[in-house]
């Protein structure tokens, strides 16, 4: 028995290596099942979480343009949550289970969004750093090695880069702008910066499941490697703007061909990570709150649904 | 866009009537601005990851209709306000949408019935009004009236499964469906700005609409086993400006930026 299932597993790190995709009724390692339910899981509540700082300036977005936009954009992070939960449920886990996980505060969720939005110019910082940061960490699982995953990660990215580029549009204009707006916009990106670096979680010697997810093709880069990547992306559109990053030692490297850059607050990180920071109070209540409050209708199109059935 | 219009086809009307049709398409762009905005303020709230979806569809949907006729007034204003002017930098009392709309979510049931009553008039309303001979509000309500169709469905669905479903949702939608009832019959009460368009036959009137409308919510209230309230006094004003406690609040958020950073662009 033993043999066969060594078997069965040297077969499908085969497939992997040949980077043959992995579909919902094919043999796999419980632990590569289980890694990628917290994965996609994490990934899918980051989406539904992350409507929340957004969703906090729709009712006080400056123009009707801007409002429509950011409306639509909020409402396309709930549809990327939508199927992510579903390649999650091809795995075998249920949607209320992955949401009874993150309301009980077992499940994660991108830390990044127990930042709170205080300006118009943090609505072009999420779109710009977050959503630039994110779809840095999401190209490469359009190749992921699980398929429907890497298949909703392709959609995913489309409309990611789409709202990367209407949070640049909003620094943009912010810069372009009366003094006022200028300040707005460096005031916004001081203190998202730090915390974007750390979307790409901790550094690659502190990283406990980079190694075994890197065989399993399930991640694809390390994450320093997409924290360079990030700093030498966006360090020269922070120019561009006439914005200038907080940190001190941003310089361009020619012998490495790309930029230095300061240390990370790691203690911060953790602390927030930890539940922490200033909004994860807020951030998981309210996504309780919904739940909860919204039970007596998830009750009510039930009942409704099975009356219809039994008069057929 | 359908609604900038261009000042060849606006110079037919006489100032007084250009006036009236003024007044009358802000009317309607403060309508679906205030729905819009109540509606958004569940964005990341809904009970249901699928009726959040929904809602903000919604949302959007109303939106777009309030662009295009806050843009369709400017035009007939001539003064060159912008549609951001417009919904953003008046005062209260120049606000004409309807008391319903500006009416808070409430529960679930509350934002479904304030829905379901809106969008039932709604629908009716831009059915009729895809006929107007004014090109602009026709082509306006074509485009709308598709999208009003489907939140008719959405709504009057939810209407059915929260009076058809468990004691619990019965009960919740009774209590709004007599809270809300008295804002119902100020969508199809005519002000004399309504009245004068009607007359000369550039809008719908709403004694023409009243029996589909009356006949679709008699037939969705049977469905959900609901009672039609009798003899509720209504509640009117908003029309003409005379509104409800709840709106200053909603101004305070909508127009915040715009009162904070006068005359910047963004």
């Amino acid at each position: 028995m033993e043999t066969a299932e060594l078997t069965q597993e040297e077969l499908f790190q085969q497939r992997i290596d040949a980077d043959q995709r992995i579909e919902p009724k094919d043999w796999m390692p419980e632990a590569y099942r289980k890694t990628l339910i917290r994965q996609i899981s994490q990934h899918a509540h980051s989406e539904i979480v992350g409507m929340l700082p957004e969703g906090n300036w729709i009712t006080r977005a400056p123009s009707l343009k801007r409002k429509s936009i950011l409306l639509a954009k909020v409402q396309d992070e709930a549809g990327h949550g939508l199927y992510l939960y579903s390649a999650a449920e091809t795995l075998g886990a249920s949607r209320d289970q992955m949401l009874a996980d993150l309301h009980a505060g077992k499940a994660k969720y991108s830390s990044i969004f127990n930042y709170p939005t205080l300006s118009w110019a943090d609505i072009g910082c999420v779109g710009w750093l977050v959503d630039g940061a994110a779809i840095l960490n999401q190209v490469p699982l359009c190749r992921t090695s699980y398929g429907p995953y890497a298949r909703a990660m392709v959609r995913v990215c489309k409309e990611e880069s789409f709202h990367q580029r209407q949070g640049f549009e909003i620094m943009q204009t912010l810069c372009e702008g009366a003094p006022e707006q200028k300040a707005m916009a460096q005031e916004a990106l001081n203190r998202w910066w730090w915390p974007t670096l750390m979307m790409f979680g901790p550094k690659d010697d502190e990283s406990p499941n980079t190694a075994r997810s890197m065989q399993w093709r399930i991640k694809r880069f390390t994450n320093d490697e997409l924290r360079q990547k990030f700093v030498d992306m966006m360090v020269p559109q922070a120019e561009f703007l006439g914005l200038t990053v907080p940190d001190a030692k941003a310089k361009w490297n020619e012998t490495k061909k790309g930029y230095d850059f300061g240390d990370v607050n790691w203690e911060e990180f953790w602390q927030v990570v930890n539940g922490n920071g200033l909004c994860n109070h807020d951030r998981l209540q309210a996504r309780v709150d919904a739940w909860e409050e919204g039970a007596w209708v998830r009750e009510a199109a039930l009942a409704h649904a099975k009356k219809r059935a039994a008069r057929v | 866009m359908q609604a900038t219009a261009d000042a060849s086809a606006l110079s037919t009307y006489s100032p007084e009537v250009r006036q009236l049709l003024f007044n009358y398409v802000l009317q309607l762009a403060d309508t679906s601005l205030l729905l819009g905005h109540r509606l958004s303020e569940w964005c990341g709230h809904g009970p249901i990851l699928e009726q959040d979806l929904a809602m903000a569809n919604i949302a959007l949907d109303l939106l777009g209709e309030t662009r295009s006729l806050y843009q369709y007034a400017a035009a007939l204003e001539g003064r060159h306000r912008s549609e951001d002017d417009l919904a953003f930098l008046r005062v209260a009392t120049d606000y004409r949408n309807p008391l319903l709309v500006e009416q808070p979510n409430g529960d679930f049931a509350h934002t479904v019935v304030r829905q379901f009553l809106f969008d039932n008039f709604h629908y009716h309303f831009l059915q009729q009004l895809q006929a107007s001979p004014d090109q602009h509000l026709a082509a306006i309500a074509e485009k709308s009236v598709k999208e009003a169709a489907y939140h008719l469905k959405w709504s009057a669905e939810w209407v059915v499964r929260l009076g058809d479903g468990t004691e619990e949702s019965r009960q919740r939608i009774e209590k709004a469906i007599s809270k809300l009832w008295r804002y119902a019959a100020e969508l199809m009460m005519p002000t004399p700005t309504e009245q004068a368009l009607q007359k000369l036959g550039l809008v719908p009137d709403y004694i023409a609409l009243q029996p589909s409308v009356d006949a679709y919510l008699a037939q969705v209230f049977a469905e959900a086993t609901l009672l039609i309230p009798q003899n509720v006094p209504p509640q009117l004003g908003g029309k003409q400006g005379r509104h409800s406690e709840h709106l200053g609040y909603i101004l305070a958020e909508l127009q915040y930026m715009q009162r904070t950073y006068p005359g910047m662009k963004w």
